[in-house]
């Protein structure tokens, strides 16, 4: 049974191992360069609430919206093959819509807001079934089926509102895009959490999983056992869907207000960054949500470290493509084979200087 | 007699982790032979010629060219060093003309003379026999051609060392004669042909000598009009051949008694002409004919592989409507589909995985079956087929060719089904277990299983089946049962001369 474990181990780490060594890098460098980097401190916001706070909270704040969206775009991606780059713009329309709810109510109570952001959810599935139905039913790559609502999605989220960029003021909003008083987390970190936990779920209680990899990897075979893939790639861009609209409404809660213009404005390359950083092969197939998850956190951490090392914002792209290049090429099949060769070499050579060492003993 | 030795590999040795893959090899190949490599699955034969390739290093033993000594670091340096190899799928473009096909990799600069290129490989086309033109685009070729033009390519670079892997494996009869054709031409001109390949028959066609591994290990070099068939079977399998012919030769099994359990009239698909078709309770039967004869499509029609376009399908006496796979599998049919790598394996995932997969798909999605539960069925099946793998854990594409046949055959049997269908159950996969299969077929005959089985080998079918239906140009034009089913008789039947 021990074996077992280690095995399993051994597999899951090998699809983690990128990621995790980036985390941990990037925290010894911060270490490095400044010890108190990753204090978490204890204040007062503005609200009176007691919460935490510090770089570390701010990083894993900060990369709530995409690590959400990173989960869903790894169902995209291994299902399809292929990626979703309409989600920041479509993120743009759920938000829209969930603002365009809340205005629209005389006051600002629970039910409102589950009610915009059921609605929101609503429109942000339907876009996915959208895009669903391109890629899984007329057979069109998804990057080029997504570029669509890529292109026209915030001009949609522009008519939503009318062309305004309203704000909404209500402690719930508030709350949602930062803390709910007495809790000290930051609430998007706690929504990534269920998010996490739903999927989870969804993996125990369905044979999704099983379903969305054998369609990745072999989709002839995967039909000729009953599966139904164009239901299952539609159902992933349905999922990314759900994943849209919680980041979507995430963004405009912090804010209190949505302007379609910048609302999670670039967002769709880092999320694919994050599902490739966290190991999961872009051409479909096996996949591991938390690899997407730590990766989305790799970027944000290398984000917020650029910032605290005072490089300007201009400059920060440029600094996290260079970062990117490494971790891209490193995790490369071809660095990974090169690796495994060597650690096998340096294996038989310690195991031949040992059983040396013991002969001549 | 050319007596000369082209190569020698002495004492090769290839350990991988855990497993001794090569223990001491010799093998020897002499100027202008075709010498065959036979082993089953596991005995080492692509191991070994994967070293001679460079593909793998070997871990101990000496290879020399001519009697020269010779290190081979990697594929592109064997080529250079005179060893080419045509694997069994086409590894060449089928986008690009024959001419790009044979040249690409290796022109001189970024300018590429078309004119010259074509001209020579004209010159090569002709110089071999083989039909076809430079300038036709390769996929228009059939495999047989494409086949011939990696060889082609193959020996243009100057090689004396051809290795063929499994290269009539997808290749019907007059172009495996046609295959043979050239590597008796190759022969006469010098070149050693390493030629690996399940079928006997065309070893003892086309061999002059055979060498025999087992488990990693060398029995014996042999000329090969002097090894009779079955010995050199019981050699690879390393078991007396009683067992062989054990298995229940031929019963005169009437299946009249037996309800009818599916029937189709006028089936059709976008693949097959209408046929009409029944199996009963307990019924293996076979559907025969040379390649492209419509007998795979037929199979496909029943599951509901291919669109099917017409027809009326009862199963038990009840109509029922089967369109997709997903009804089939709901009506109690399974379907090992031909090509076990393209529709059968999901590579990357485990044994388990791919054993409970077809369960799974009926339970649907929300029922999954439990990791536990899982592990379990994973468990059992791997020990009732005696299924090689490290575990139940370990990535499918891993196993060898044997193996993953006998997961996806777990699958199917996990389902329980009351019909099966396996095309080509026993394609590329060693002696060993096509036998394990075959003994498998009848076992679940007995226990009331029906199965059609599909193999281009006559004689496994005439061994597994009790009725045999005969398919040319895409439709039935015979069935044999009884009497009738022998060798002659299919072959009279599939070649249209009624007797």
């Amino acid at each position: 049974m021990k074996k077992n474990n280690t095995k399993f181990l051994a597999g899951g780490l090998g699809q983690l191992t990128i990621p995790l060594v980036a985390i941990a890098l990037l925290v010894i460098f911060n270490l490095i360069r400044d010890p108190g980097f990753f204090s978490i401190g204890i204040m007062h916001n503005n609200a009176g609430n007691i919460v935490l706070a510090g770089n570390l909270i701010s990083i894993i704040n900060g990369a709530s919206e995409l690590a959400i969206l990173a989960m869903g775009m790894t169902m995209v991606t291994a299902a399809c093959g292929g990626q979703d780059i309409s989600v920041g713009a479509a993120a743009a329309i759920a938000g829209s819509v969930f603002v365009k709810v809340l205005k629209s109510a005389d006051s600002i109570g629970g039910g409102t807001v589950i009610g915009a952001f059921l609605l929101a959810c609503i429109v942000a599935m339907l876009f996915g079934t959208f895009n669903g139905i391109l890629v899984a039913v007329f057979k069109i790559q998804p990057m080029i089926a997504t570029l669509i609502l890529y292109t026209c999605g915030r001009s949609i989220a522009y008519w939503i509102n009318g062309g305004a960029t309203p704000t909404v003021e209500s402690p719930i909003i508030n709350a949602i895009g930062s803390f709910i008083p007495g809790i000290p987390i930051p609430t998007p970190v706690l929504i990534v959490v269920v998010m996490g936990i739903l999927f989870k779920l969804l993996f125990h209680f369905t044979s999704l999983e099983l379903f969305t990899q054998s369609v990745g990897i072999n989709g002839s075979a995967a039909r000729l056992n009953g599966i139904n893939s164009t239901f299952i790639k539609l159902l992933s861009f349905i999922i990314l869907g759900v994943c849209v609209a919680v980041s979507g409404s995430i963004g405009v809660s912090r804010l209190g207000l949505i302007n379609h213009e910048t609302l999670l404005l670039d967002i769709e390359m880092d999320t694919i960054l994050a599902v490739a950083i966290g190991g999961n092969n872009l051409g479909g197939g096996k996949f591991k949500i938390g690899g997407s998850i730590i990766g989305a956190y790799v970027i944000q951490m290398l984000t917020i470290t650029l910032y605290a090392m005072k490089v300007s914002s201009t400059d920060v792209k440029a600094y996290k493509a260079i970062v990117i290049i490494l971790l891209v090429v490193i995790g490369s099949p071809v660095v990974k084979e090169k690796f495994g060769k060597f650690m096998s070499k340096m294996l038989e050579n310690r195991k031949k200087v040992s059983v040396k060492g013991a002969e001549e003993s | 007699m050319q007596e000369e030795v082209l190569l020698q590999m002495r004492h090769i040795e290839k350990r991988f982790p855990g497993v001794l893959a090569l223990n001491g090899v010799d093998f020897t190949l002499r100027k202008g032979e075709i010498h065959a490599l036979m082993g089953e699955n596991g005995a080492g034969k692509s191991t070994l010629i994967k070293v001679l390739t460079g593909v793998y290093q070997m871990d101990g033993g000496e290879i020399s060219v001519e009697g020269t000594n010779i290190s081979i670091r990697s594929p592109q340096d064997a080529q250079n060093k005179g060893i080419s190899t045509v694997y069994q799928e086409i590894t060449l473009c089928p986008n690009l003309t024959v001419a790009e096909n044979m040249f690409i990799g290796r022109e001189g600069g970024a300018w590429v003379k078309h004119k010259d290129y074509e001209k020579r490989a004209d010159e090569i086309l002709t110089h071999l026999g083989i039909p076809a033109r430079s300038t036709q685009q390769l996929g228009n070729c059939s495999l047989a051609v494409q086949q011939m033009v990696a060889i082609a390519r193959a020996v243009d670079m100057n090689c004396k060392v051809l290795i063929l892997d499994e290269p009539t494996s997808s290749l019907d009869d007059k172009e495996v004669n046609m295959l043979f054709d050239l590597m008796r031409d190759l022969k006469a001109k010098g070149v050693g042909i390493i030629f690996v390949t399940h079928f006997l028959e065309q070893v003892y066609e086309v061999s002059d000598r055979i060498t025999v591994l087992r488990n990693g290990e060398l029995v014996g070099e042999y000329l090969t009009e002097e090894l009779p068939q079955v010995e050199l079977v019981a050699k690879m399998i390393g078991k007396e051949l009683d067992e062989l012919s054990n298995l229940g030769d031929t019963e005169e099994k009437e299946h009249k008694d037996s309800e009818v359990l599916y029937e189709a009239s006028n089936l059709s698909s976008t693949d097959a002409m209408p046929f009409d078709f029944s199996i009963r309770k307990g019924e293996v039967n076979g559907f025969t004919g040379l390649l492209g004869s419509g007998r795979s499509e037929s199979v496909r029609a029943i599951f509901g592989a291919d669109k099917v376009t017409g027809g009326s399908v009862k199963i038990k006496g009840k109509p029922v409507k089967i369109t997709k796979p997903i009804d089939a599998m709901k009506n109690g049919i399974g379907y090992l589909a031909e090509d076990r790598k393209r529709d059968g394996i999901i590579a990357e995932l485990s044994v388990r995985e791919n054993i409970i997969l077809a369960l799974q798909v009926m339970n649907g999605l929300f029922k999954p079956i439990s990791r536990s539960e899982a592990e379990a069925f994973a468990d059992e099946y791997i020990k009732v087929l005696n299924i090689k793998t490290a575990s139940r854990e370990t990535p499918v594409g891993s196993l060898s060719g044997g193996n993953q046949q006998k997961v996806i055959l777990a699958r199917w049997l996990l389902t329980h089904p009351d019909y099966l269908i396996l095309d080509e159950p026993t394609r590329g996969i060693d002696v060993g277990t096509k036998l394990e299969i075959q003994k498998l077929v009848l076992k679940l005959a007995e226990e009331g299983v029906s199965v059609t089985f599909i193999s281009s080998e006559v004689e496994e079918m005439l061994r597994t089946c009790s009725r045999l239906i005969v398919m040319r140009d895409r439709h039935i034009v015979g069935e044999l049962k009884g009497a009738d089913l022998n060798q002659t008789q299919v072959m009279k039947t599939i070649a249209g001369g009624e007797a």
